[in-house]
């Protein structure tokens, strides 16, 4: 036990000497969760909450282009800036880049007249399947509505694109739906409909609850903190390899690890030492960026992190976790000939093994074929274990299948290890 | 110098040769150092001299013959206690404080926390490291990290001690220092097992040499007997006919 407290003393003090590992384990992670949970709130933000800033180049001569101007007013989601209706398309696009616009529509000149006339036709056909006729009636072709133009900033993602045209694909149903509404109570009325009533028929009714379906029946709705601040308190855990994976290859270029050889201690000594020295190093790490997430966040407008209900089942995950990157540290460690290869192989690997996982892509967006390769990777298994608990608010045993493929993962790695320390005379 | 006793290190039949071909091949070896010995092994590069060393501490295993320290195979995990290793590199953590080395070191050398205490003040006044017992070993000269690895080596006061050139790149006074430190341990009882290049220090530490070269003992005995039997009037002419004067890489 003592040359254990004594191996653990020694490799802390060589730890905490290690000035570059420290900023390399403590501050990258805090300012890479910092600033990725920043961009994608924001980005979640811009979606959800702010209004996308919208240039509309109206050239329609009837009221309708007013009304569909109206309406996604109404909708909500767009900042709406009217430019004038002589503007040429090229003139737009320029003032698009003046103003900072990421979307702009034009209304064609026949919008007023080929809405209109498509509701006659529509209204037409529908009364005369009631068996009423209708004066209006008029059968041949109906006018080829030219097609609302949308201009669009190229930086834009196309998933924000196609949000951004389902507003507008809502609000040109809303003015079809509206004026062969209108139509249809003028043919059967002959007066026009009563303003109370034409907003009765297009209120809205049924509304859309979105409810996150979390194993604890909480209705806590998932944010980018929760969803950044375990992803990148992984990334940080294995990016002890370059801190660790390195002290092993000093140790072994140094030649201390020859010396340990002729004393009469095993070196698993030393590996259990350095095991529980950085899992405390892990465990730290998973301590301080969580605190950031419940308390510093709030204060600088990030969403506060929630813990999940199953303190202990954390508890466990952390430690796995730890143990896996860990264990992956010292294996880059053994079998690397000097610290620029540990160093280099250890920092892309994580990267590597870090995006194929789900960290730096979510997992969802990838494709089918990514499915297996995925799977090989632990940071994948901690990942998922830390959703289960964070996302879907599950316990320990639900997420048992997720957790356990990580302690395979740690009997694997330390296997290879230990293969490769003996197989190079080290132990 | 100590009374020479029993056999400390013996070596049957060796039989070792690298994978890859380096050269040193050992091949129906025998030796015996005595119980006090200071026993030098000199030769020129890759003539053996430290897969010798290797080989009597159990770093490498041999693939013929067998090789006793005080009657048990070196492999025996117990026979780690009786010696000591000085290898030629700074075998030591740079960024510890010679006390934090000797601390740690200490621990995996089976002594306990006053065990530690005590000799680690010992050595450090002995050695010369009193004054910088607390700073990294990083800011010392060689000759200071010298002092620090053989103070490493001798801590739990091994019977025997493996030194591999022990005063390599060090200056006049940090050798001397060294050689006379090491005749004081010899005195105690310590047997000394010594790897150089530099023959005076044979004439000055050793009781008895073995001149080697390509994993092969050309000579084997104290250092007069050694001139008188070969007919050569110092060790530099001697080790020249014996070992040729061709450059070794």
């Amino acid at each position: 036990m003592f040359k254990l407290w004594a191996t653990i003393r020694k490799d802390s003090l060589l730890l905490i000497r290690d000035k570059v590992g420290l900023i390399l384990m403590f501050v990258m992670p805090i300012a890479l969760v910092l600033v990725i949970t920043s961009i994608q709130n924001s980005t979640f933000e811009l979606v959800n909450e702010n209004k996308i800033p919208l240039l509309v180049c109206n050239k329609d001569a009837g009221k309708t282009g007013e009304e569909f101007i109206a309406t996604l007013k109404q909708i909500g989601m767009f900042e709406i800036t009217q430019v004038s209706n002589s503007l040429s398309t090229e003139a737009l696009n320029t003032t698009m880049h003046e103003k900072d616009a990421l979307v702009a529509i034009v209304i064609p000149t026949n919008f007023s007249a080929a809405i209109n006339e498509k509701s006659t036709e529509v209204s037409s056909k529908a009364l005369q399947e009631f068996g009423l006729t209708s004066d209006s009636l008029k059968r041949g072709e109906t006018k080829k509505i030219n097609s609302i133009i949308c201009m669009y900033n190229p930086v834009l993602q196309h998933s924000f694109l196609q949000s951004i045209n389902g507003g507008l694909s809502s609000a040109i149903q809303i003015i079809e739906g509206k004026n062969l509404v209108q139509h249809m109570y003028v043919t059967l009325n002959e007066k026009p409909m009563p303003e109370t009533l034409q907003m009765e028929i297009l209120k809205k009714n049924i509304s859309i609850e979105e409810i996150p379906a979390a194993k604890d029946g909480s209705k806590s709705i998932p944010n980018a903190t929760q969803h950044n601040v375990p992803a990148w308190t992984i990334f940080a855990m294995f990016f002890i390899v370059i801190s660790l994976g390195g002290s092993v290859v000093k140790e072994k270029l140094s030649g201390s690890y020859i010396r340990l050889k002729t004393l009469p201690t095993n070196y698993f000594v030393g590996l259990l030492s350095k095991q529980i020295t950085f899992l405390i190093v892990t465990l730290s790490q998973v301590f301080v960026i969580f605190s950031l997430g419940i308390w510093l966040f709030p204060y600088i407008s990030l969403p506060k992190l929630n813990l999940p209900a199953d303190l202990i089942g954390l508890l466990i995950v952390s430690l796995l976790c730890g143990w896996c990157a860990i264990s992956y540290a010292i294996c880059v460690g053994t079998f690397a000939q000097t610290q620029e290869q540990a160093n280099g192989f250890g920092a892309v690997s994580i990267v590597i093994l870090a995006a194929i996982s789900g960290i730096l892509v979510p997992s969802f967006a990838m494709p089918q074929s990514f499915a297996v390769i995925m799977k090989c990777s632990p940071l994948y298994w901690c990942l998922e274990s830390y959703y289960g608990l964070f996302l879907e608010r599950g316990s320990l045993t639900d997420i048992l299948e997720n957790a356990l493929p990580i302690v395979g993962f740690i009997i694997i790695i330390q296997g290879i290890t230990i293969v490769g320390l003996k197989k190079k005379n080290l132990i | 110098m100590a009374e020479v006793k029993s056999p400390a290190i013996e070596i049957t039949h060796l039989g070792f040769h690298y994978a890859e071909n380096s050269g040193v091949y050992f091949d129906d070896f025998n030796l015996r150092i005595m119980e006090g010995e200071r026993f030098g092994l000199f030769g020129p590069n890759g003539a053996g001299k430290s897969t010798l060393l290797s080989l009597m501490t159990g770093l490498l295993n041999a693939q013929q013959g067998t090789v006793h320290l005080y009657g048990q195979p070196v492999q025996h995990k117990s026979v780690r206690k009786l010696f000591g290793y000085v290898p030629q590199d700074f075998s030591l953590y740079e960024e510890l404080s010679p006390r934090e080395n000797l601390h740690f070191f200490g621990a995996w050398a089976g002594l306990n926390q006053a065990e530690i205490i005590k000799r680690t003040d010992e050595l450090l006044g002995v050695l010369g490291l009193k004054d910088v017992v607390n700073k990294p070993v990083k800011t010392f000269s060689g000759g200071m990290k010298r002092r620090v690895n053989l103070a490493i080596g001798v801590l739990h006061k091994p019977a025997i001690l493996f030194l591999d050139e022990p005063t390599v790149g060090v200056d006049i006074q940090t050798r001397h220092a060294v050689i006379e430190y090491l005749k004081e341990l010899n005195q105690q009882g310590m047997t000394l097992v010594y790897t150089s290049h530099q023959l005076t220090e044979a004439e000055d530490l050793c009781t008895r040499i073995a001149l080697m070269d390509y994993g092969k003992l050309l000579a084997c005995d104290n250092t007069n007997q050694l001139l008188q039997t070969h007919k050569e009037s110092d060790l530099e002419s001697l080790f020249l006919k014996l070992t040729g004067k061709a450059y070794r890489n």
